[in-house]
């Protein structure tokens, strides 16, 4: 008798399947982790592949010291709840220099996360990378491959990607050049979500509506989570119900007004909803191809 | 470069991106929309979402996924095709289409209307140039299942493109302009995707709207493609007509095709079995991935199940080792399973301490796959740089990897005409015929039974790059080192209750050298002592097993391989097996002997040419001299002799009588009646 596989499970055992391809044929990888809910199923995966073991890489969090309170909170209790080493790493220069969202809006972003993503796979010498990355993301993920090849300068050439066939993976390569894995890949923000839902896999709260205080610019709705938030002359924070569809930065992170207080409601509301959820990313907006230009520069 | 895919064509509703911003008065499908007019492109989900959300997730969580890929050019409306899909399924959101409208105003080549190429082509360099380089992965649902759609660029210089978004697709959307029926690419597309063996092509007849929905020029493309694919081995496939324009028979059915009575794009979809299905219905095969190792009280072999299913207490064998054991559990984070199936990613663990590591295969114990390290095999190049023959590349099969070199390939294929072509070597797209070796056994499939191991790669070891895709055929000789353990009946079981020891009596020599009469008189005698034997005759194999062979120089290896293989059967049930074909060649006559290790005998039938034709039992030798015949062996053909035959026949010297008593002594050694 046939067992027909579900869609969910087919994508859970082609993950399992990527990570356990990694381990075994690259020298240290690493896993991103960013705590968002892709890189806690990214996480949950690797415990499955790896069970009854435990998955034989750290976690490695670019730290840019603006991130929600509520995600330090989850992220240092998840990797100790996995049994993983977390290495946080901050780029000292944007530390040194006091960059921060505020004043310095996408250099920011290309210091503390571009910058300090190259930084810390150099220092950890990492030649293999796990990411979180969904190609219904966006268009040029779309057309990336699930190995990642990127040069000694950390850099995507779009235009000369490996073929990759059937379940077979190249991941060689010279010393200096490392591979970026994206064993998400062929997921979908539904897929995530139901499958996030299905495994009871624990999720940053702020996925969750709650009343938080927050205040309204440039047509996005800003939690003002610590009292770094610099507020506008007049500006007062106003309790709304708000929930978060991605996760980055506080003050570069738009919230979306709800109600749905469970997971089933988020999931609903997602497909009720006419926008896609990188509508709430500040770093998209600037051109079409923007985040293919990041990636090429060696963004995630 | 690609210039097949830009130009905007003069026609209106042509090519990219048609009309999408005209309103289009349509169905009333039940599920699916119609396609939004301008100004009120609405997003409009399911309606059980908002009223039931548990109902519609636990709906959605039992859907199965299908992966496919459209092929053909962008003047086959693709583009519309797959953005037609999209819109329907809903899978495109507000903010995308805004951003989408935006881009197409601005770089786009439908002018104020949407380009949904520029949906597909995602990349910068792609958007600048107006051509699609890249396989792009969309992702849709309807109410009964996920849908992964690769996007292939559809020019032949992007082939390897096509055989990256084909590698890991179930089923084939070919698209044809019902103006221009089937034209060079549609051949081309679906001689890829036989190669690689999809289990299920879509012919697609588009732009039914531009045709009048006329029905007799469906069924007039209908039957061109199916003169044309069933000469390339596609016996069967779902001809569906459409307009990506007007959306009929995509997601709704047609008003305008009320002769039309099969099943919609999207219902046929929905319904086609998927490939780790039919996977299971094979034989257990479990490439080891990693072996899973973290405490001295744990030892479990993870990897994904290429094929069958397994439970605890299956008798497994590790190959190439050929050791056994049994499956004592199956291994998750949530909970030992009682069975698992093709397609899911599992840890092992077995009864006893094997030997087994990353690269070997966990197989059924009486059904395990095969091993050996010389190949014929189909090739598609993928790289700059070309083929060099004898040069070593990494290859990679399943989850091994080891040397291997390529030999000068026997043909390329060209992929417009199907023709076999005579070539050094295989450039960037091309397909050829080749034979690999290996530095070391592998373990293998061929390809038609599955690409977990029947699929490989070579890899460039200077540069690492992927070169080129490989397909697995046949093994040309079998592995030394692997020992079988006994499944039920040997084949030394066979033997032995027919009391013989199998042999292969492989006759060679000229037309009319005497092989038939000789072969016919050793037969006879076998039988007369109660010998268990079978005469494999050159015309009964050609008019049977090999009546699709001609005689190309491709065919004629594959005729003495299967030969060869039949003869391999044969004496596995333990018969002794005599062949009488000229075999002219010393490379196929050493392919069988390789292929049954010491029980291969070869024959010579030694008269020489003058004598032979002398004798012209059959009158071919004068058909050959004036011309009639061409390629005949001794005239217009070379013959080999054997170097070092097991026997070799003087007929000017041996009458045939005395030639097979001499045979038969050879291989049953002393003559004696009683035997």
């Amino acid at each position: 008798m046939t067992v027909s596989l579900t869609h969910l499970q087919r994508l859970e055992a082609e993950s399992i399947h990527i990570l356990r391809e990694v381990v075994a044929e690259a020298e240290r990888p690493v896993m991103l982790y960013s705590v968002g809910k892709d890189s806690a199923v990214m996480l949950h995966l690797a415990k499955k592949a790896f069970f009854p073991g435990t998955p034989p890489f750290p976690l490695l969090h670019v730290d840019t010291t603006w991130k929600f309170r509520a995600m330090y909170a989850l992220r240092d209790r998840a990797a100790a709840d996995a049994g993983m080493e977390l290495i946080v790493h901050k780029n000292s220069d944007a530390e040194a220099q006091g960059i921060n969202p505020f004043d310095h809006g996408s250099l920011h972003t290309d210091l503390w996360k571009t910058e300090g993503l190259k930084q810390a796979l150099t220092a950890g010498g990492y030649d293999a990378a796990f990411g979180g990355a969904r190609r219904d993301e966006e268009k040029s993920r779309a057309k990336e491959r699930i190995f990642s090849f990127r040069n000694a300068h950390q850099r995507w050439d779009p235009k000369a990607q490996r073929p990759e066939l059937w379940r077979l993976y190249n991941a060689r390569k010279a010393r200096g050049e490392s591979m970026r894995v994206f064993p998400l890949s062929n997921w979908t923000e539904l897929d995530i979500w139901q499958y996030i839902l299905a495994e009871q896999i624990e999720i940053v709260p702020l996925y969750l509506a709650a009343p938080r205080p927050t205040v309204e610019r440039d047509g996005m709705l800003l939690m003002v989570d610590d009292d770094r938030f610099r507020l506008a002359p007049g500006e007062v924070p106003v309790d709304r119900s708000i929930r978060f569809r991605t996760l980055g930065c506080y003050p570069l992170t738009g919230a979306v007004e709800s109600e749905a207080t469970d997971l089933t409601q988020v999931i609903q509301e997602m497909l009720l909803t006419t926008t896609s959820e990188r509508q709430g990313r500040a770093i998209d907006h600037d051109q079409s191809a923007s985040m293919e230009k990041k990636k090429a520069e060696g963004y995630f | 470069m690609g210039t097949n895919m830009t130009s905007p064509s003069p026609l209106r509703g042509e090519g990219r991106g048609e009309g999408l911003s005209q309103a289009i008065p349509l169905d009333t499908a039940p599920l699916h929309g119609p396609l939004p007019a301008s100004g009120e492109r609405e997003y409009r989900p399911d309606a059980l979402i908002a009223e039931d959300i548990h109902a519609y997730l636990a709906q959605h969580q039992h859907k199965s996924l299908l992966r496919f890929i459209t092929c053909g050019s962008v003047d086959d409306g693709k583009s519309t095709l797959i953005g037609r899909l999209l819109y329907d399924t809903r899978a495109i959101f507000a903010d995308q289409l805004t951003a989408l409208e935006a881009d197409s105003k601005r770089v786009g080549t439908q002018g104020q209307n949407i380009d949904f190429a520029l949906l597909v082509d995602g990349l910068a360099a792609e958007r600048e140039q107006g051509i699609t380089i890249d396989v792009a992965y969309r992702f849709f649902s309807t109410a009964r299942r996920k849908f992964i759609v690769a996007d292939t660029p559809g020019h032949e210089q992007y082939t390897r493109n096509m055989v990256t978004g084909a590698s890991t697709a179930d089923a084939a959307v070919i698209l044809i302009d019902a103006r221009k029926g089937v034209l060079t690419q549609t051949r081309r597309h679906s001689f890829l995707v036989h190669l690689l063996k999809l289990r299920h092509v879509v012919l697609a007849v588009n732009k039914m709207d531009l045709v009048g929905y006329d029905q007799a020029v469906f069924d007039q493309i209908v039957a061109d493609y199916r003169a044309f694919a069933g000469s390339i081995g596609i016996a069967d496939f779902t001809a569906i007509p459409i307009s990506g324009l007007g959306g009929d028979n995509i997601a709704a059915g047609s008003t305008a095709m009320p002769w039309y009575d099969g099943p919609t794009l999207i219902d046929h979809l929905e319904t086609v079995d998927v490939g780790t299905d039919a996977a299971q219905q094979r034989a257990f095969r479990l490439p080891v991935q990693w072996v899973n190792r973290p405490s001295l009280d744990f030892r479990g072999f993870s990897g994904l199940i290429a094929s069958g299913t397994v439970r605890p207490g299956d008798p497994v064998r590790v190959l190439p080792s050929g050791r056994t054991s049994r499956v004592a559990r199956i291994v998750t984070m949530g909970g030992d399973l009682p069975e698992a199936v093709a397609g899911q990613s599992v840890t092992l663990t077995l009864a006893d301490e094997v030997d087994c590591s990353r690269g070997d295969v966990l197989a059924t114990a009486d059904a395990p796959p095969q091993v050996a390290d010389q190949f014929q095999a189909t090739l598609v190049w993928l790289d700059e740089t070309a083929l060099l023959p004898g040069r070593s590349y990494w290859l990679k099969l399943g989850t091994q990897t080891v040397g291997a070199t390529v030999q000068e390939p026997r043909h390329a294929i060209d992929v417009n005409t199907m023709a076999e072509l005579s070539v050094k070597t295989l450039g960037l797209n091309d397909i050829g015929v080749a034979e690999v070796y290996t530095d070391r056994p592998l373990v293998f499939e061929p390809f038609e039974e599955g690409a977990d191991l029947g699929g490989f790669i070579l890899i460039d070891r200077t540069t690492n790059a992927t070169v080129a895709a490989g397909l697995l055929s046949f093994s040309l000789r079998r592995a030394q080192n692997v020992h079988w353990q006994a499944i039920d009946i040997t084949r030394e079981a066979h033997a032995q209750q027919k009391g013989q020891t199998p042999r292969l009596l492989w006759f060679t020599g000229l037309s009319g050298s005497g092989k038939s009469t000789i072969a016919n008189l050793v037969e006879k005698k076998l039988f007369a002592l109660g010998r268990h034997s079978f005469l494999l005759d050159g015309d009964n194999v050609r008019h049977g097993l090999n009546k699709d062979l001609g005689f190309t120089d491709a065919d004629r290896v594959e005729n003495i391989r299967r030969i060869g293989e039949v003869a391999r059967l044969m004496t596995d049930a333990g018969l002794i097996v005599l062949t009488a074909f000229i075999s002219p060649f010393r490379a196929e006559r050493d392919m069988v002997r390789a292929m049954l290790p010491g029980e291969f005998v070869e024959i010579f039938v030694d008269t020489p040419l003058a004598e032979a034709e002398a004798r012209d039992v059959k009158g071919l030798y004068a058909k050959a001299r004036s011309g009639e015949i061409a390629n005949f062996t001794g005239i217009s053909s070379p013959y080999e002799s054997p170097e070092h035959p097991n026997i070799r026949i003087d007929t000017t010297r041996e009458s045939p009588e005395a030639a097979a008593e001499r045979i038969v002594e050879h291989i049953l050694g002393v003559w004696s009646p009683d035997l």
